[in-house]
């Protein structure tokens, strides 16, 4: 057993798997310890927030008239100010009047390196009485000018001031461009590391929450399957005759239907009522032993030929002692690899359900499968919300490569042949 | 290596000879002359026969055999790999049912058909078996095996003394010392001693039936003759009734009171040893015979190359 944990260690495909595996608990287990409340909770007005850290305008004011304002001096302050002030379209509508203007621009496209040189440019050679080809109907000239104004603006900031309220009294706060705000300072402040979902929902709050209700569906899939294939294969293999007949008969049924379809069939009959996560486990779990009890059946049957069987039948050991002794620790670490494939097919199988509409009902809990689902329905895919589908598909990706690489550690630990 | 480790290892050696030495050497049996069908009958069968079907394939592994073993004798049976020796032991203890033909124990038909009853079977009839290392559990210890063995023969209560005594002597009758085992694995042992500690199982359970099914041919050359002398010393010790399951038609004709000569499943000629071997009738028995080298006579190089 040590040397057996010992040698684990030294895997560095399991450990690879486990560090990784781990990493994904503890994202489960703690991030909803830092950030408690119901991960299904409605925050958002509009749906696919992006990801970021969202300061609360109105409290962000409330620091500057307080006084607690600390000033830096910022050499690209302006140049900033202006980047995220001046549109794409903007850029595009500057670059063009250059060019008809006949100044070279061809060293200058409209990202933020050039933004500085461009805005040069354009001081230099914007003027408002002169003919420009293609800029000479009125509509454009005003477009030219207000944009050349939003540009003055955004570069040129002076105070700004703050018409606020207190009673009937209006207050007037003077907001300097170079005053900043410690985001902490703010009273409200809403990190979205993921952003939200469809329904305005925090991505990552949801994403941590399903990651344990998947492994949770994982782990009660594989052990119903694992008990279940274990227990099936065991008798299967042991007792032989008539037993092993009819179990195996069973075994067919289950290979000819896939399994598959069974667990749509056996789950679209539950009910959606009934359709928990439990439940889901379970009809997961119910639907896919066959291969574990087979794979037993077969080790069983080399095993229960084996003298040292024979020689515990003649200690007149009963047939049970004889199976939990003399056969269980013979394939015990075959039935861990088993259960570590079980509980990586099961997140899988709840996942594949789920992006069909089958998955569990849950209004507290969702799973990886049903955020999968979601993100489908909403059309995030095809709209370029890939905070909303990539992060799922990646921890689902995650899980179950950190289960195959511990089992496939495993497998170089209780089989030395592999081992390179 | 350093010197005094060579030294002790020579040493180590010369005991080793000079044990081998003192020991008596293998003889003919002690009862040779002795006629056991006066005996009363310990195992007797009437047309067993064993068939397998495997797919499509039929094997008949055990074909109609009849045979009378009566107490206290050392009876061999000898054939070739393959022609059935130990789906016959199977099935004379009870592992494997005969798909025809009828077992008699002590006399009376064997009834092994509960649980209960096999238990009670298996207190009169115990086996070493061919492969000493698939033949114990690798997750127990050795002395998870003999003490298995003090609680079959109903000595469960004793103090953990006496139980740590009889184990010693049960070692000790096998030439192993408990002391250097306890807490040890059977896979840590060599295949002699292995095969040593089965028959200090033996020792401990006292059967009336011992079946011993090729027990020193997967052993190294030197152990075999110690394995041998020990099981001859505690069957003249208890006087239990031995089966001795061999491919070695020489050392069955050396060691045994009777003789079963076993081919494609059939018993072809049985009887006492001198009659068998020096009077051979089955061309099979012949063949069996010749093929055992004669130390005695120059080796016949003619036909080689
Ligand atoms: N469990 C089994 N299933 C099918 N065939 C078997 C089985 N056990 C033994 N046999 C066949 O029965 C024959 C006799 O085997 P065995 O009794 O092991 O011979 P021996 O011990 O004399 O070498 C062989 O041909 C073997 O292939
Ligand atoms: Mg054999």
């Amino acid at each position: 057993m040590k040397n057996i944990l010992k040698s684990c260690l030294h895997s560095p495909r399991f450990m690879t798997g486990f560090i990784l595996f781990i990493i994904l608990l503890g994202i489960a287990l703690f991030y909803p310890l830092f950030h408690p409340g119901n991960p299904l909770q409605m925050i958002g007005q509009n749906s696919f927030v992006e990801p970021g850290t969202y300061l609360s305008l109105y409290d962000a004011n409330t620091v500057n008239l307080n006084g607690k304002t600390s000033t830096f001096i910022m050499d690209d302050a302006a140049v900033n100010r202006a980047d995220s002030n001046i549109s794409e379209a903007d850029r595009q509508t500057m670059l063009a009047y250059l060019a008809a203007a006949g100044v070279d621009v061809s060293h200058l496209d409209t990202s933020h390196e050039n933004l500085d040189s461009l805005v040069t440019l354009w001081q230099e050679n914007y003027d408002s009485s002169k003919k420009v080809e293609g800029y000479t109907t009125s509509a454009k000239k005003r477009d030219l000018r207000t944009l050349n104004s939003r540009l003055l603006a955004a570069l040129n900031a002076g105070e700004q001031t703050l018409l606020t309220k207190n009673g009937d009294e209006e207050v007037r706060t003077a907001v300097a461009n170079n005053a900043y705000v410690r985001s902490n300072q703010v009273a409200n402040v809403i990190n979205l590391p993921l952003g939200t979902d469809n329904f305005g929902r925090d991505m990552m709050k949801e994403l941590a929450a399903a990651i344990g209700t998947s492994l949770i569906i994982g782990l009660i899939a594989g052990t119903i399957a694992t008990i279940l294939g274990l227990v099936i294969g065991l008798l299967s293999g042991y007792l032989g005759g008539i037993v092993d007949d009819i179990l195996m008969f069973v075994c067919n049924v289950f290979t000819v239907i896939p399994g598959f379809v069974l667990l749509i069939l056996i789950y679209y009959s539950v009910g959606q009522e009934a359709r928990g996560v439990t439940t889901c486990a379970i009809v997961i779990g119910i639907t896919s032993w066959v291969w574990t009890a087979r794979s037993v059946r077969s080790q069983v049957i080399s095993l229960r030929n084996r003298d040292h069987v024979n020689l515990s039948k003649l200690s007149g050991h009963s047939l049970v002692r004889i199976i939990v002794t003399d056969i269980l620790p013979y394939i015990a670490s075959y039935v861990v690899m088993a259960f570590i494939l079980q509980v990586s097919s099961g997140i899988l199988a709840e996942a594949q359900l789920s992006l069909l509409g089958l998955g569990p009902k849950t209004t507290t809990t969702p799973t990886l499968g049903l955020m999968m689902n979601w993100a489908m329905l909403y059309n995030a895919h095809t709209q370029g919300y890939w905070w909303a589908y990539f992060p799922v598909i990646a921890v689902i990706a995650l899980t179950s490569f950190s289960l195959n690489l511990m089992n496939t550690g495993l497998d170089q630990v209780f089989n030395p042949t592999l081992r390179d | 290596m350093k010197t005094e480790e060579i030294n002790e290892a020579i040493q180590e050696t010369d005991a080793a000879i000079q044990e081998a030495d003192s020991r008596e050497s293998v003889t003919f049996g002690a009862n040779r002359n002795k006629d056991f069908s006066k005996e009363p009958m310990c195992l007797s069968g009437r047309g067993v026969t064993r068939v397998f079907h495997t797919g499509k394939i039929t094997t008949v592994a055990v074909d109609h055999v009849d045979f009378d073993f009566h107490r206290g004798e050392l009876i061999s049976i000898v054939g070739e790999s393959g022609s059935g020796k130990t789906t016959l032991s199977k099935m004379l203890l009870g592992l494997l049912d005969p798909t025809e033909g009828e077992i008699s124990y002590m006399g009376k038909p064997r009834d092994i058909s509960t649980r209960a009853k096999k238990k009670e079977y298996w207190q009169g009839i115990q086996a070493i078996f061919q492969d000493p290392f698939s033949s114990y559990n690798v997750f127990h210890k050795i002395d998870s095996v003999l003490l298995d063995c003090i609680n079959m023969r109903g000595d469960k209560n004793l103090s953990k003394e006496e139980k740590h005594a009889l184990m010693t002597e049960a070692c000790s009758f096998v030439n192993l010392k408990f002391a250097e085992l306890t807490n040890k694995y059977p896979f840590e042992l060599s295949g002699g001693q292995m095969q040593r500690l089965m028959i200090a199982r033996i020792f401990l359970l006292k059967p009336t039936i011992l079946l011993a099914d090729e027990p020193t041919s997967m052993i190294d050359a030197c152990s075999r003759a110690t394995i041998l002398d020990m099981l001859l010393k505690l069957r003249d010790e208890t006087g239990m009734t031995v089966i001795f399951i061999t491919h070695d038609i020489g050392l069955a004709y050396y060691i045994s009171d009777s003789v079963y000569i076993m081919e494609h499943g059939k018993f072809v000629e049985s009887g006492k040893p001198d009659k068998v071997m020096l009077e051979p009738e089955a061309p099979y028995t012949k063949r069996l015979i010749s093929d055992v080298p004669k130390i005695h006579e120059p080796w016949d190089l003619s036909t080689v190359g």
